[in-house]
């Protein structure tokens, strides 16, 4: 038996494919630049607890590349748009990487629909004097390195990566990835200001040796969100549901747990 | 044919071995390689060689601009402008040209060509580029906006230039409440506009559309009779047929006494220019910067491509070296292959220093221009057009 499900949905005439699979209160996964991919394991076991959802992003895969996509702003508007589109309420949010931007943006905008927030390896933020690798001045190899502290996981992903059949999902990830990230680098000079405005139980979920968006960050993020908790994962690069699948898994199903718990 | 002597301005002292070391002279390779001392010999000797190259009987000569690298020293390529403007006396004086999209204020461009149009008294003519994808690092400009900020600059500058100010003009990358240049172009309406590319067909299309003149960047003679055959198409697609004079190959030739040294004496600073080039394809090619059909294929051919030597350059017709009837040679073949009307020559080479830079001007304005001065091409033999 299939356990999830897969089907392209359209938002206010921005069709997008969707994966979804589980039962439980509704989690919204954001995915990071390198796009949505697969189901992955990560998903599957999210999906014992939850009714986890996955859209990938407009200007990603096979979604369209909407006239309107110019900034991080749109695609938060459009997720808001989403939730309203689906009939989604007590959203559990997590976004990684540039989804965890996404996450932020939308939060600070409107957590009428939220139950909770978890960013994991967010960017959106600048923090002064931290060294950052450049994903778009490294090869295609070495910018897969740098994602994982554990090589083991980058040589699965560069092998991965070689299938010829991928090059124009990656070239088109990255051209959006471009458009949204260039400049600023990563950030968005505007959104540290309202961080504070987030009224939601917030995780900060941040691996330890993460070079892309690196743990300062992590801190930097809960100085700015009122309440929020960070939790660092150790032995782990920047995408720690791949590298560390099972402590990123749990450490979700906790905070979710005791955020219900507590109410 | 016409001949504009064109100069890249390298870095002539560069490290050779600290750039092979690095990877590549551009962006990121250390600006501590660079000796300001030398850097203000060499600014001051390749304006000599300009002049040199006007007093000589080229048709103009010819500037660019490139950020952050020891490949060429000319990030702000209108000081050199400047001080060419009155010192150039016959010739035309070409910028080929301003990189828009890195702007972001293209009126700018608008205000300083229209000055450099009024200091030469209507000797001034106009490029306009994208830049390559290292600019886009280089000037933290967005490669994914590079397009529509190019073709957004360029219509606000035509504007800027052909309608009377103030006007107010709203676009999605620049808006101005007042536009209203001064002074105004000495040409009218405007400057004749070049545009040089390494071959998209979209800049092609573009540039046959406008009718301006297209500039083939260095390439294989095989290659820019493809891409000039495509413009001439484009052309006969927009109505009308494509003169000669429209199209530009951009070269390097080199005349010695002999095809032996000639060779022999270009050869260090071709294969220097080529390591002054040189930079990974993530540097060439950002995210976004051509759509993704041309960045798979450009990436296909730089995968499977080896470096390119200098005896490469001479075998696939980059450059033309050697004895001048070698020279007239192939320069006469390749007119008729491609069909174009216009040589831009350069005539220095990488580290090639000012002795044999000045020899070689002078042969080439001896023993090739004058044998060239009539000769128009004719369209070649199986063109589309």
């Amino acid at each position: 038996m299939a356990d999830h499900s897969e089907e392209t949905v359209s938002v206010k005439g921005c069709r997008i494919r969707l994966m979804r699979g589980g039962e439980g209160p509704p989690l919204l996964f954001l995915h990071g630049a390198g796009g949505a991919g697969p189901w992955a394991p990560f998903m599957g076991s999210l999906a014992k607890r939850f009714d986890v959802i996955v859209p990938e992003h407009p200007g990603f895969g096979t979604a369209d590349t909407p006239d309107w996509l110019d900034n991080v702003h749109d695609l938060a508007y459009f997720y808001l748009d989403f939730l309203a589109a689906q009939g989604l309420r007590g959203v559990h949010l997590v976004g990684l990487s540039l989804g965890g931007w996404i996450a932020a943006e939308m939060a600070i905008r409107d957590t009428s629909r939220l139950a909770s927030l978890t960013l994991v390896n967010a960017a959106g933020i600048h923090v002064p004097g931290v060294p950052q690798v450049d994903g778009f001045l490294s090869t295609d190899e070495q910018r897969i390195r740098d994602l994982f502290h554990d090589q083991s996981f980058a040589e699965a992903a560069i092998a991965r990566s070689l299938r010829p059949e991928m090059e124009d999902v990656m070239l088109k990830d990255r051209q959006t990835a471009a458009k949204l990230m260039w400049h600023p680098r990563s950030y968005d000079p505007h959104l540290a200001k309202w961080l504070g405005r987030i009224d939601v139980p917030t995780l900060l979920l941040w691996g330890a040796q993460d070079k892309v968006v690196p743990e300062p960050y992590g801190h930097a993020f809960q100085r700015l969100i009122p309440g929020s908790q960070l939790s660092i994962i150790s032995e782990c690069g920047h995408l720690p549901n791949i590298e560390r699948a099972d402590e990123f898994v749990a450490e979700i199903t906790r905070f979710i747990g005791n955020e219900e718990g507590a109410r | 044919m016409k001949f504009f002597n064109f100069h890249l301005m390298p870095y002539a002292d560069a490290d050779l071995s600290a750039i092979e070391r690095h990877g590549s002279a551009w962006v990121t390779f250390p600006n501590t390689h660079c000796d300001p001392v030398k850097g203000a010999d060499l600014y001051h000797r390749y304006l000599d060689e300009l002049e040199y190259a006007d007093e000589l009987g080229f048709d103009g000569v010819v500037l660019n601009e490139h950020h952050q690298t020891a490949y060429g020293l000319m990030p702000t390529p209108g000081v050199l402008a400047g001080a060419l403007a009155r010192s150039v006396k016959r010739g035309k004086l070409m910028i080929l040209g301003r990189a828009l999209p890195l702007l972001n204020n293209p009126l700018s461009v608008a205000e300083e060509y229209a000055m450099l149009d009024n200091l030469t008294r209507g000797r001034f003519i106009a490029g306009f580029v994208r830049g390559i994808g290292a600019e886009y690092h280089a000037m933290e400009i967005n490669p994914a906006l590079s397009q529509e900020r190019f073709a957004e600059a360029h219509d606000l500058i035509i504007r800027a230039w052909t309608e009377p100010g103030p006007f107010q003009y709203v676009g999605k990358h620049y808006d101005f409440r007042y536009v209203n240049v001064w002074p105004r172009p000495y040409q009218d309406p405007h400057p004749p506009i070049w545009l040089p590319s390494q071959g998209s067909s979209s800049t092609i299309a573009w540039a046959a559309r406008m009718r301006y003149t297209y500039c083939q960047t260095v390439s294989p003679i095989a290659l820019v009779a493809r891409f000039f055959d495509m413009y001439r198409s484009e052309a006969l697609k927009a109505g009308y047929e494509a003169s000669a004079d429209q199209l530009a190959w951009s070269n390097f030739i080199y005349v010695a006494e002999t095809d032996e040294k000639a060779v022999r004496e270009a050869t260090p600073h071709l294969d220097a220019f080529n390591r002054l080039q040189k930079m990974p394809v993530e540097m060439l090619l950002p995210p976004g910067y051509s759509n993704v059909e041309s960045m798979k294929r450009i990436r296909a051919a730089r995968i499977s491509s080896r470096p390119q030597t200098a005896a490469d350059m001479i075998r696939a017709g980059v450059v033309i070296v050697g004895s001048p009837n070698t020279v007239r040679e192939k320069l006469a073949e390749y007119q008729d292959l491609a069909g174009f009307n216009t040589s831009i020559t350069k005539t220095q080479i990488g580290t090639m220093p000012a002795g044999m830079v000045r020899e070689n001007m002078a042969a080439v304005a001896e023993e090739i221009i004058p044998h060239f001065r009539d000769r128009m091409a004719a369209v070649p033999v199986g063109s589309v057009a």
